[in-house]
């Protein structure tokens, strides 16, 4: 087993990573390494053909892969060091990690480290469908991935379940590709993508959506043979008379996505239930010193632009820390209250910062409010609010003052 | 007449399995026919992988002999085959005073059957033993234990295998004649003729009776669902968890049970049915198994659960019968030659080494044993995601594809995969490699080790896109290749 010691760690080479190393790297950190499971650089955007990615940052729409050269390019240019096809199995509290691949194993030790390991997708057995198990099963991101970089098509009449925009991409992929979508089915009473997904994805190619629907039964023997959808009442329970069949011979779930936080788990970091991710400071540093937190294992992401920054930002801060110069300020706790989610940092100082969140439900004309105590600290009106739209809101250090908690509502 | 062997067992479950593994110890030519394209494909696979006391069987029954005596086989048993038993042993909980009184008469059973070291538990103790447990007192069975239920039946169809034995899988058995001295056994492909026949045919016992003329069994399906939890809530637990039983002939109660990856498995149900091959899951169920978990693990919670099963009991007696049924194991009286075993449910697979050994001593009675000098043991590889930092290090200098961890969950290297693509039955289809190697079995259920998998098989094997399949099905899993769809239609 061979030792060796960088400044910064970047567990995964995925938009997160990549930023994270980048940013690290112009912040003057020494040695930068990110380390990076799959054959390549770039992470679920390799798999990610289509095109709307990058208009935050580069005002223009690139496609994934397009998108991820930009940082590959730029963390080759910086000598940012790289290990592929290495994947960490240990992580620890003192920032130690164990490293396989096939050279062997490698124990690294480092002064800072950057999580950007993202996300998986919830599974059949997450959200509990009944019935039988033949083959013909997908996750959309899984299919994604036989479709676009294996040149492998999945079936031939896919029903999915899910408005994610994984689905709603996979969608419009499918149909792209000759295959017949006779639904895409969604629980809850709103469609779970973006709305430029839903216009483009399904409006555009005559794709019904079944909101209010889900899936209650599988049936097959060797291969999917049909499912069974049902409307769901106010409370998503399925309503028995409402069932019709769809045959299919494949079903795509596309029904969310979870942070991967294994490691952070085995080093001890506290997790947020909301979120799946860790709990951060405004620095990004989660509950273990000198770990940080960024992309799709901290909070899911709607679009990759934001996981860039985030991570731009934790890839800075881990680089200050390796070199002994982040400031740690008191911390003032940020809670989700009535009808948010979530809120990312969960702690803050008095310094500017930016928190973003999820609402629980779609509405308009709704002001976000932040309060400390009684005191109303910030208000933001927005003519529109839904659950896929993640809402991004700077406090200014005049707006903080010396608040001691902090709620955020939608009212 | 074609191939004559020695002796035909039918089915290739633990049963079947264990058995011709040890008949392949003396000089017999045996062979191993399988209707599934893999070993261990029906109750083997699905149920909770417990190596079981005794405590549960009636006093004098066969099921409680064979049980208590295959628990006190199974840890050489084990090593043998190279596959990991633990004892963690078990707590039957009383949930409240008024099972108190069940719990002592259960013990009163496990001691008339001979299970050792049974001893009564009260409320501090059990907060002690499972602090996250709810309970009033327990009954504690240090010899109960837990395996991995198709990494046993997979190293013993191998060790069967490397020791001559000839397996058929796809191979079901359509027709029995009996002749003279033995039989004449059809499957699709070709027929073979043997001097004993062994039925180990578990839910198709029935069937497998019938066609020798044995008619006199009803044989019955009950089907029990589980849900697994994600391994990051294993630690909850330390024993086995079982209620007191309720019903004697529909099953042992919703029970928690670790697995040797840290999972844990609640389940089964139990429910009498007529479609012994649909082991579907249900809404119905799955709600049920979460609030019967609950009384025992009150934190539970449905986000936990990472995949559902279902397996189909064999049972012998009805849904409405007081008792359970007992096993039977026996030469037929009417059909000599003919070694049935019908009714091998629950504690079949705790019992697996002592019914082996009784299977193997009614065939010594009429023929004499000879063991060959050469049988080997061939204890199957440790799994690298269990092997230390220093080991690891190691088996990746020897061989570099360890270092490549395929599957993210369950920690399975390229190599391994490799390694299970060769095994010796030839099984190549992703269901194959699951039980094999535990990729595709984790928190993420393959959504990033599937495509690599289909990779390996395609680059290293050459395995043909349209010969990728779950298990073995006609119908491949992908749909050809992009722009096929729109050149074919």
């Amino acid at each position: 087993m061979d030792k060796r010691t960088v400044d910064v760690a970047v567990i995964g080479g995925g938009p997160a990573g990549l930023a994270a190393a980048a940013a690290a790297k112009r912040e003057g950190a020494g040695e930068v390494l990110i380390i990076e499971r799959d054959e390549r650089l770039g992470g679920i955007l390799n798999q990610c053909i289509h095109e709307g990615f990058g208009l935050e940052i580069f005002k223009e729409a690139l496609t994934g892969p397009e998108y991820a050269q930009r940082y590959i390019n730029e963390v080759r240019s910086l000598g940012i060091s790289i290990m592929l096809n290495s994947m960490v199995i240990e992580l620890n509290s003192d920032r130690e990690l164990i490293v396989s691949n096939e050279d062997g194993i490698h124990k690294i030790l480092t002064k800072a480290v950057v999580l950007a390991m993202g996300c998986r997708e919830r599974t059949r057995g997450a959200i509990g469908i009944p019935g039988s198990r033949p083959a013909g099963i997908f996750k959309a991101g899984e299919a994604q991935h036989f479709i676009n970089i294996m040149d492998r098509m999945v079936g031939r009449k896919v029903v999915i379940l899910g408005s994610g925009d994984i689905g709603l991409i996979m969608a419009r992929r499918l149909v792209l590709e000759g295959a017949e979508v006779p639904a895409v089915v969604e629980i809850m009473p709103y469609c779970g993508g973006l709305l430029r997904n839903r216009v483009q994805c399904l409006e555009d190619f005559d794709i019904p959506l079944l909101l209010n629907h889900t899936v209650v039964d599988i049936k097959g023997g060797e291969r999917v043979e049909s499912v069974t959808v049902a409307r769901v009442d106010e409370n998503q329970n399925p309503i028995k008379r409402t069932k019709k069949t769809i045959e299919c011979d494949t079903l795509l779930l596309s029904v969310g996505l979870i942070p991967e936080n294994e490691l952070s788990r085995m080093a001890g970091i506290a997790l947020d239930e909301k979120t799946g991710g860790a709990v951060v400071d405004e620095h990004l540093m989660t509950s273990c010193d000198g770990i940080f937190a960024c992309g799709n294992v901290l909070v899911v992401h709607d679009i990759v632009d934001f996981v860039t920054k985030d991570a731009e930002k934790a890839g800075k801060n881990a680089a200050m820390y390796s070199k002994k110069k982040l400031i740690d300020e008191p911390d003032i706790p940020v809670i989700p209250g009535l009808g948010i989610r979530f809120v990312v940092p969960q702690f803050i100082s008095t310094e500017e910062v930016e928190i973003y969140m999820r609402v629980m439900e779609p509405g308009s004309y709704k002001k976000i409010v932040f309060r400390d105590g009684k005191r109303i600290v910030k208000t933001k009106k927005l003519k529109y609010v839904s659950p896929p739209e993640m809402i991004r809101l700077r406090l200014r250090k005049q707006e903080i003052g010396n608040a001691k908690k902090l709620s955020v509502a939608v009212e | 007449m074609k191939y004559r062997y020695d002796v035909a067992v039918i089915g290739a479950g633990v049963i079947g399995c264990a058995i011709a593994r040890d008949l392949s110890r003396y000089e017999l030519s045996v062979a191993l026919f399988e209707k599934e394209s893999d070993v261990c494909g029906g109750a083997s696979k699905a149920n909770s992988g417990v190596v079981h006391s005794g405590i549960y069987s009636a006093p004098g029954s066969m099921k409680a002999e064979l049980c208590v005596k295959g628990n006190e086989m199974f840890p050489s048993w084990a090593r043998e085959l190279g596959v990991e038993f633990r004892r963690i042993g078990k707590h039957v909980v009383a949930r409240n005073k008024g099972e108190l009184k069940e719990l002592e008469n259960l013990k009163k059973v496990g001691e008339d059957n001979g299970v050792p070291g049974l001893r009564m538990v009260d409320k501090k103790e059990l907060k002690i033993l499972e602090p996250n447990i709810y309970g009033e007192a327990s009954l504690s069975v240090p010899t109960a234990g837990i395996v991995s239920p198709y990494h046993i039946v997979i190293a013993l169809a191998e060790n069967a295998y490397a020791n001559g034995v000839n397996i058929f899988l796809k191979a079901a058995v359509s027709d029995i004649k009996q002749r003279k001295t033995g039989f004449k056994i059809t499957t699709p492909k070709v027929s073979f003729s043997a001097k004993y026949i062994v039925n180990c045919a578990g839910l198709f016992c029935g069937d497998i009776a019938r066609m020798v003329g044995i008619e006199k069994f009803k044989v019955y399906f009950s089907k029990g669902e589980y849900l697994i939890l994600d391994k990051a809530y294993g630690h909850l637990l330390n024993h086995l968890v079982y209620p007191v039983p309720k019903i004697v002939s529909g099953g042992l109660g919703i029970h928690l049970t670790p697995t040797l990856e840290g999972n844990i498995l609640l389940g089964p149900s139990a429910r009498y049915m007529n479609d012994r091959e649909d082991t579907s899951t249900t809404q119905e169920k799955w709600d049920e198994l979460l609030s019967d978990a609950r009384i025992f693990l009150p934190d539970l919670k449905e986000e936990w659960v990472i995949h559902s099963y279902a397996g189909v009991r064999c049972k012998l007696v009805s849904s409405r019968a007081k008792k359970p049924g007992d096993f039977v194991i026996e030469e037929d009286k009417g059909v000599p030659g003919f070694i049935n075993l019908m009714g091998i449910e629950s504690p079949g697979l705790s019992a697996s080494p002592a019914i082996t050994e009784k299977v193997v001593g009614i065939i010594k009675e009429s023929q004499a044993l000879k063991l060959k000098k050469n049988f080997t043991n061939v204890a199957s590889n440790q799994r690298f995601s269990r092997i230390d930092t220093k080991g690891k290090d190691r088996l990746i200098s020897e061989k570099s594809k360890h270092g490549h961890l395929i599957c993210r969950c369950e920690h399975v290297t390229e190599q391994e995969i490799m390694d299970i693509l060769d095994n010796p039955l030839n099984v190549r289809t992703l269901s194959g490699i699951k039980y094999r190697s535990r990729a595709m079995m984790g928190r993420c259920q393959g959504g990033f080790c599937k495509a690599r998998i289909v990779r390996i098989m395609e680059d290293s094997f050459g395995i043909d896109l349209d010969d990728i399949t779950q298990r073995g099905e006609k119908l491949p899993l992908f749909a050809g290749r992009t722009k096929d769809l729109r050149k074919h239609g």
